[in-house]
């Protein structure tokens, strides 16, 4: 089985679960023999690309296109994946319809934040002592993340990604198109007209997820024309393929839900620990800052959870379009010295955070499946998740609240916070739990659909 | 020879209501939603059960019999909500062939962790039922059939002839729980043993079609008892009441079952049914039942994992009894009463991770989204409880000369 791939976020182009699930799915698909051809858009810029080995770069041009368009790899831990990546910026997760940021701040090492107007590591913060620390004034991200960049056309951009893909299609043997989410879905309708092949839609997520009943007409239009010209659609969970159905009228039958996984990646064996001795519990948000994460419900309800227990800080890692009113949002709330935002985390970043916390919130307001819970299962933090997510439907062993019942999300958290017993039988089933969920089971699903559209006549 | 004994355990806990860190009423039960459930079980179970009881044993004059443990907390809730149940038991009880068996008021773990208050309610249980039945119970059963040696002589200390439990395999070896067993260095206990295959039978597959015996006829369990004649005395047959209506419902045909269960029995002319204290009068205890670790009849562990499996139980549990002294000290009856509302087992039952994932009948018995959401609630509630000594200690304190 060979499958030409289309996506837009890949390690280490990654800026979101997206990255992380593409990721993930193809190194299973390719240990089940699978080959994977996976065209990518170059990204703007390529900060970690030196932790990547690339095998063979940028050789092979490919029929007409121009070798700057295109450039090929392989990584190390892939037998039969290729990568291509095409000369076409689509940036992720940005929302076209912002201004384009213009100016950004110096850069920062990422783990590196202005608090206080003091340059400090992420050590040195959470090493101070609230109580006896600077008085604190603001607590400003410097490095807004890889979603800042975006300045260009992104529906240009879109275009002539799908130009790209086309040519690279027409040279390159193939049995099934397998796309993910909107941006690549007129590369994949293009490829699809021009090869024949059938074509399964990934939906990691919608437009109605990222924005609620604002709608960007332009993309849901995307959306919805690719899963109606594809033979098979996968929803990342029940969740989503209702919404499949019944906001994009996609026919039920050909919804699969193929849920993500995670792989143990050896946790945190090889991350050297901050020697911090605290006796401040540390309750975590990790994710992008946006309206879908709601972020202002974890201030909500820190704020509440500080009414009762003193000894704890809650820690906001990640950026996005909402971080600075999030910001002043918790200066207002008078909780400013209780929160603590890091900016974008990456790497052994995250892993070291997670390794600090107690608790990992996730109060999605809308999340299709939400990966960051089981990476921090991964890591042994126990969860406290929005019923409104994916997730909730495979995670049995996690705390689970609708994402606007504040007081009941404050206590779960206090309940953690307060009694070991609790935090101890979460982190222990959590942990087997989340061994059960890989992506060669997610793999095997998706084979499971392609063979399926291999064997069944085009409609 | 061999009789049919049948003991039916009654038990609706006082499940707590949705009780937030933030709440800080000293109410903590959900009225509506037990009014709720006793009114609905015994529209399923309690009154249609006790119907067809009554109706056999005036139909075989007296030869059908059966016993009972109802729980404080169990007839406490008919007292308030649904009288009539309360009613028919005691017409049930003055037929004279329907007796009471003793255990702790509060369907309590309390033998685990208090003496003092394993007996305390257990003699409060007895008087509830001298008060309501006019009968002093002669056999015990501990909460959920929790069963050691020490439960067995503790029994027979305060003068119980027989104690209740479960027929473990392992235990049990070659023996059958057809024949009485007496507690070792216990003079005169007894110990009847759950028959678990045969009770499980009408219990848990009467109204399962995927069971290669379904359907269960009269007949054909009669024949099932008839085999004990010749290697044993009595078929132990203890169950939920709950069984009859509310776990098989009406339409699996339990109750015709059950109607027709004495004609079966009596057709072989040499089997008949005994209350546990007649069985003990009738038949001579055949060897010892040597039960060194705690036993009981939940799940297929047999343990005491359904209650005590994580350290969430372990540790609420441990909390609720490390203030029974604080609790008695306040000499509050409100308090004594919550907090021993607060130790009836149900409520680490919901707890209970164990096949949690699999969505099996612990679930089903749940009122809580998950084991996780039970115990913050109800760790939520003790320490309001603890709110309440502290405040009585207090002005105790402050009123002392």
């Amino acid at each position: 089985m060979k499958v030409f791939m289309l996506g837009w976020e890949f390690p280490p182009y990654i800026s979101g679960g997206l990255g992380t699930a593409c990721f993930g799915l193809t190194r299973a698909l390719d240990a089940a023999g699978v080959s994977v051809l996976f065209v990518l858009p170059r990204a703007v810029d390529n900060p970690r690309a030196e932790h990547v080995k690339l095998l063979t770069a940028a050789s092979i041009p490919r029929g007409t296109l121009l070798r700057e368009e295109v450039s090929e790899f392989r990584l190390k831990e892939f037998g039969h994946a290729e990568f291509v990546t095409v000369d076409a910026s689509i940036a992720p997760y940005d929302r076209p319809a912002e201004p384009p940021k213009t100016s950004r701040t110096a850069t920062p090492t990422e783990k590196e934040v202005l608090y206080a107007g003091r340059k400090v590591s992420l050590e040195d913060l959470l090493a101070t002592p609230s109580a006896s620390g600077p008085a604190p004034t603001a607590v400003v991200p410097m490095n807004d993340g890889p979603g800042a960049n975006y300045a260009g056309d992104l529906f240009r951009e879109i275009e002539r990604y799908a130009q790209l893909a086309a040519l690279i299609a027409r040279d390159t043997e193939f049995d099934v198109i397998h796309a993910h989410d909107w941006m690549t879905f007129p590369a994949a309708i293009t490829v699809r007209g021009l090869s024949g092949k059938p074509l399964v839609v990934h939906v990691h997520s919608t437009e109605f997820d990222r924005s609620g009943e604002h709608v960007n007409q332009r993309i849901y239009d995307f959306e919805r024309a690719g899963m109606h010209i594809a033979d098979r659609v996968i929803a990342v969970s029940h969740l989503t393929r209702n919404i499949v159905v019944n906001r994009y009228s996609v026919d039920p039958k050909k919804v699969s839900v193929v849920y993500n996984g995670i792989d143990d990646d050896g946790g945190m064996k090889d991350v050297r620990l901050p020697a911090i001795a605290r006796d401040e519990k540390i309750v975590l948000f990790l994710g992008r800052v946006t309206m879908q994460k709601g972020p202002e419900y974890f201030l909500a309800a820190a704020k509440r959870v500080l009414e009762h227990v003193q000894n704890v800080r809650f820690i906001m890692a990640g950026s996005g379009d909402m971080i600075r009113r999030t910001i002043e949002m918790a200066a207002q709330m008078g909780i400013g010295h209780k929160v603590l935002f890091t900016g974008f985390l990456r790497g052994d970043d995250v892993k070291r955070i997670y390794r600090m916390a107690d608790l990992y919130v996730m109060p999605s307001v809308s999340e299709p499946f939400g990966i960051a819970p089981l990476e921090a299962l991964s890591n042994d933090v126990p969860v406290l998740i929005s019923k409104q997510s994916g997730v909730a439907e495979v995670l049995t062993h996690a705390l689970k609240v609708d994402f606007w019942d504040i007081d009941e999300m404050a206590n779960k958290i206090i309940a953690v916070l307060r009694h070991p017993p609790l935090q101890n039988t979460l982190r222990d089933h959590g942990r087997i739990e989340v061994g059960r969920l890989t992506w060669s089971e997610a793999a095997e699903r998706c084979e499971e659909v392609y063979r399926q559209m291999v064997a069944s006549p085009r409609r | 020879m061999a009789s049919v004994c049948f003991y039916f355990q009654v038990h609706q806990p006082f499940r707590l209501r949705r009780y937030s860190v933030f709440d800080t009423s000293p109410h903590y039960f959900d009225d509506h939603k037990n009014r709720e459930i006793a009114l609905k079980v015994a529209q399923k179970c309690y009154l249609p059960m006790n119907a067809v009881i009554e109706e056999l044993v005036a139909r075989h004059n007296g030869r059908f019999r059966v016993a009972y443990s109802i729980t404080g907390v169990a007839l406490q809730q008919f007292e308030w909500y649904v009288p009539e149940v309360l009613e028919s038991f005691k017409r049930l009880s003055a037929t004279g062939c329907v007796e009471f068996i003793s255990e702790t008021y509060y369907h309590s773990l309390s033998f685990l962790y208090s003496r003092r208050e394993f007996l305390e309610q257990v003699q409060l249980h007895r008087e509830k039922i001298q008060s309501l039945f006019g009968q002093t119970p002669q056999v015990f059963r501990n909460t959920e059939l929790i069963y050691n040696n020490e439960v067995g002589k503790a029994a027979a200390r305060i003068g119980y002839r027989a104690v209740i439990c479960e027929g473990v395999d392992n235990l049990l070896g070659y023996r059958s729980p057809t024949f009485l067993y007496g507690v070792p260095d216990a003079d005169g206990a007894a110990l009847l043993l759950k028959h678990y295959r045969l009770s499980d039978d009408i219990a848990f597959r009467f109204g399962n079609r995927g069971w290669p015996e379904w359907p269960l006829s009269s007949e054909k369990f009669a024949g099932w008892v008839n085999q004990i004649n010749g290697n044993g005395y009595v078929c132990n047959l203890f169950m939920d009441y709950e069984t009859f209506g509310e776990h098989q419902w009406a339409d699996t045909g339990i109750f015709d079952f059950v109607r027709h269960l004495p004609d079966s029995i009596f057709r072989t002319g040499e089997n008949d049914f005994k209350t546990p204290s007649e069985c003990i009068t009738a038949y001579p205890v055949s060897g010892e039942y040597d039960v060194p670790h705690m036993i009981s009849w939940a799940d297929t562990e047999r343990d005491l994992s359904a209650w005590l499996g994580n350290a969430m139980q372990a540790n609420a549990l441990h909390e609720l009894y490390r203030l029974e002294d604080s609790v008695k000290a306040t000499g509050e009856p409100g308090i004594i009463e919550d907090w021993r509302k607060l130790q009836t087992s149900d409520h680490f039952y919901y707890m209970c991770t164990k096949y949690f994932a699999d969505g099996d009948v612990h679930k089903y018995f749940n009122p809580y989204d998950s084991p996780y959401d039970s115990y913050i609630n109800y760790m939520n509630v003790l320490d309001n409880l603890r709110a309440r000594i502290r405040a009585v200690a207090k002005s105790a304190a402050a009123s002392a000369p």
